[in-house]
């Protein structure tokens, strides 16, 4: 059964490629079979997202398949439920989005007068407000993602025992919130590097690859805490403690310079040395490019974050029943 | 598509008590994993496992209605869940042909905080609907639940009936295959809950296939056509509905005594009782029978027993000391006061019988609510066609005449 529907879908995919030397007559037939293909797509977006044909239900396994397939057609309820806690998260508060600049800017001048003035911590050479708060930024994203989605499966509990939906979307929903928090924020960093006159270079186009990874790490670590954070409530308070020791772990108070070149790629197994370092990199130009941590900060996310789908397919059979 | 919808084979599921409703502690867990070299294998038996499914298998064919009733704790809710994915079965397979909606509660997800514009996008994303389907079927929703005014106010600060009203109708409006629907019918007014179940009955006739899981046997038996009985996780019959009903009644009234305590006296049974039973039907002579411990010395002891609509309309009652005087009760002692009724007026329906415990000596009164639920059996009570829950609550025995008053006679049927 599952075999003949992927040859299907083998055979779909090759309508749609039209190979480029093709006689005109097979060129036309397979543009009107996908014109008929498209037709009933359009049709389809009518149709509930859940999946058609024959849904098997069986006991739990061992080695559960990730379904990214399905989480793909679960598309829209991770948009509403990440902006349903959008929405309610500045709910009845005086100030708002307000709150998104607030954090950042009180821990930049803490950190500007307690390192930066009274301690005398370097900061290679870039005024200090600015060099701790270009890395606060990714920080706040970091830090607010695992902590929302690592208690995102107990917050949501309600869903959870009565809704069937990839279980994927409610941490997943959970660090995208993030993002808007981190435009907001960034605003007022670009205004910080026009205050200080400092132009970022071309590599400002490998942002986004940095905003990625930042929530990527966000993800791995999220994935395991919240499963496990529906087995042991110990998790919820060891978070806030986890993200505390992380900060300073992450050089965001001081820059990774000051560590000895020897223990540099040990450093690098904590993911957000590299998005950091690549945040610095990419905004405020004139430093060396930190390929070397970043390499190793992705290669770590990426062993994180593929055992952390494991890990939370396989515990996410028995969500219902213990949470 | 075959033609059968859903198939069970052998869903058997099985929790294991205490640690699924408390959640475990790493110190525990480690506590256990230290001390586990110095114990013998006497872990395993000191958790207590159930199965709340134990072995169940059916099959459902396409378009069809059918009811699952069954005790609490039977199994109904724990089927459901596994057939909607929100739990993996222990042991056993199933297939369900087509896509599934389940309500298993009005207004999963509804936040208090949003408008009811809001939920109902959210409420139907997280049931399964796309954003397209939604947006069609807005307008028809929000006519359904009659909240036109206060779409844009948020849900915290609707009454519940409109509340509910929204819930319902955004899960009324799921268009899949297959619907699964526990006992959400059992909120909201009378009125609403009709319309409810007009709309379930609308689902039904659209072919689509529906599972519903209730208490209320009248509706069971008006909106299924058959319907599976759980006792005690196993599937004890699945046949034409009115059997099954009838099946599962004369179970449940062997063993229906639940006591409940209150400050002064131990109720242990209260019961209502027809030649028929566990059948009770229109004009039946019946017997209502109480019977409790007293807690302390019951000088003048008092009973009342109301009959309640579902909906908690107030019927009628009997006093006691309106036929008699009770003896002094003594503490401790069971005592057994009770009723012969002799026709019970009631048409087809679900009931309630609420029991006031009074000492009059001490001015005191106890109540307990919804101390016993009973069905009228669905039947032609006037000799013509069955008459079903909606025809009202109060039968009349009656005579019908043409013209002269011994011309043609209604013949008065009591079954």
């Amino acid at each position: 059964m599952r075999a003949c529907q992927r040859f299907q879908r083998l055979k779909r995919s090759r309508v749609h490629n039209p190979g480029l030397c093709q006689p005109w007559a097979e060129i036309s037939e397979r543009l009107s079979a996908f014109k008929l293909e498209h037709d009933r797509k359009k049709r389809r977006v009518s149709e509930p997202a859940g999946q058609t044909g024959t849904i098997q239900i069986a006991p739990a396994s061992a080695w559960p398949r990730i379904e990214l397939r399905e989480l793909w057609h679960y598309r829209e309820l991770l948009y509403f439920l990440t902006w349903r806690d959008l929405k309610v998260h500045y709910k009845q508060t005086a100030l708002g989005a307000a709150w998104a600049v607030i954090q950042p800017l009180f821990m930049m001048l803490v950190f500007s007068v307690f390192f930066g003035r009274l301690a005398g911590v370097p900061s290679d050479g870039i005024p200090y407000p600015l060099f701790t708060f270009c890395a606060l930024l990714p920080w706040q994203v970091f830090a607010n993602a695992l902590g929302a989605s690592s208690n995102s499966l107990v917050g949501n509990q309600n869903l959870i025992t009565k809704v069937y939906f990839p279980r994927l979307v409610v941490p997943l929903a959970a660090v995208l919130g993030g993002l808007v928090d981190f435009a907001i924020a960034f605003v007022i960093l670009l205004l910080m590097l026009f205050v200080y006159g400092i132009v970022p270079g071309w590599q400002i186009v490998t942002l986004p690859a940095f905003i990625l990874l930042a929530i990527m790490t966000a993800l791995a670590v999220g994935l395991w805490l919240s499963a496990l954070n529906v087995q042991y409530r110990d998790v919820r308070y060891t978070i806030n403690f986890l993200i505390q020791f992380w900060l300073f772990a992450t050089p965001v108070a001081y820059p990774s310079s000051i560590v000895p070149p020897q223990w540099r790629v040990l450093y690098g197994l904590n993911p957000m040395v590299g998005v950091v370092e690549g945040f610095r990199w990419c905004l405020l130009a004139k430093r060396e490019s930190p390929s070397a941590l970043v390499l190793v900060s992705a290669l770590v996310v990426s062993v994180l974050l593929v055992g952390g789908l494991f890990y939370f397919r396989r515990m996410e059979q028995q969500f219902a029943d213990v949470v | 598509m075959s033609e059968i919808a859903i198939r069970c084979e052998n869903i058997s599921k099985q929790y294991r008590l205490g640690s699924q409703e408390k959640y475990k502690a790493l110190r525990d867990v480690i506590a256990n994993a230290m001390s586990a070299p110095f114990r013998r294998r006497s872990a395993a038996s000191e958790d207590i496992h159930i199965w709340a499914l134990d072995d169940v298998s059916f099959e459902i064919k396409r378009g069809q209605v059918v009811g699952i009733i069954g005790h609490n704790g039977g199994g109904k809710s724990t089927l459901l869940k596994i057939l909607s994915r929100i739990t993996k079965p222990t042991r056993g397979h199933a297939a369900i042909d087509g896509r599934v909606g389940a309500l298993l509660e009005v207004g999963t997800g509804f936040h208090a905080e949003l408008t009811g514009r809001e939920n109902i996008y959210l409420n139907g994303a997280i049931l399964g609907m796309r954003k397209a389907e939604i947006d069609r079927k807005f307008d028809e929703i929000v006519a359904f639940a009659e909240v036109e005014k206060f779409i844009d106010t948020p849900v915290k600060r609707y009454s519940s009936g409109m509340y509910v009203r929204l819930a319902f109708g955004v899960a009324a409006h799921l268009e899949t295959e297959v619907l699964l629907v526990d006992e959400i019918l059992a909120v909201g007014d009378a009125q609403f809950q009709r319309k409810c179940f007009s709309k379930i009955n609308e689902i039904g006739k659209h072919g689509r296939t529906i599972l519903f899981v209730s208490h209320n046997m009248a509706s069971v038996r008006s909106i299924c056509e058959e319907a599976i009985v759980l006792d005690r996780g196993r599937l004890v019959a699945k046949g034409e509905v009115n059997e099954a009903v009838d099946r599962y009644l004369a179970q449940a009234g062997s063993d229906e005594d639940e006591v409940v305590e209150t400050s002064n006296f131990t109720v242990t049974s209260v019961q209502i009782k027809s030649e028929h039973s566990p059948v009770i039907k229109t004009f039946d002579p019946v017997e209502v029978k109480v019977r409790f411990v007293p807690k302390a010395e019951v000088a003048d002891a008092g009973l009342y027993v109301s009959i309640l609509t579902t909906d908690l309309r107030r019927l009628t009652g009997l006093d006691f000391k309106d036929f008699a005087t009770a003896p002094p009760l003594k503490a401790g002692e069971v005592c057994e006061l009770g009723f012969a009724v002799e026709s019970l007026p009631l048409l087809p329906g679900t009931y309630q019988l609420e029991v006031h415990l009074k000492d009059m000596a001490r001015g005191l009164i106890e109540t307990v609510p919804r101390a016993y639920q009973f069905e009228v059996a669905e039947t032609q009570v006037y000799g013509g066609r069955k008459l079903d829950r909606w025809f009202g609550t109060v039968g009349l025995r009656a005579q019908a005449f043409n013209g002269e008053r011994n011309g043609v006679k209604a013949k008065v049927c009591s079954n």
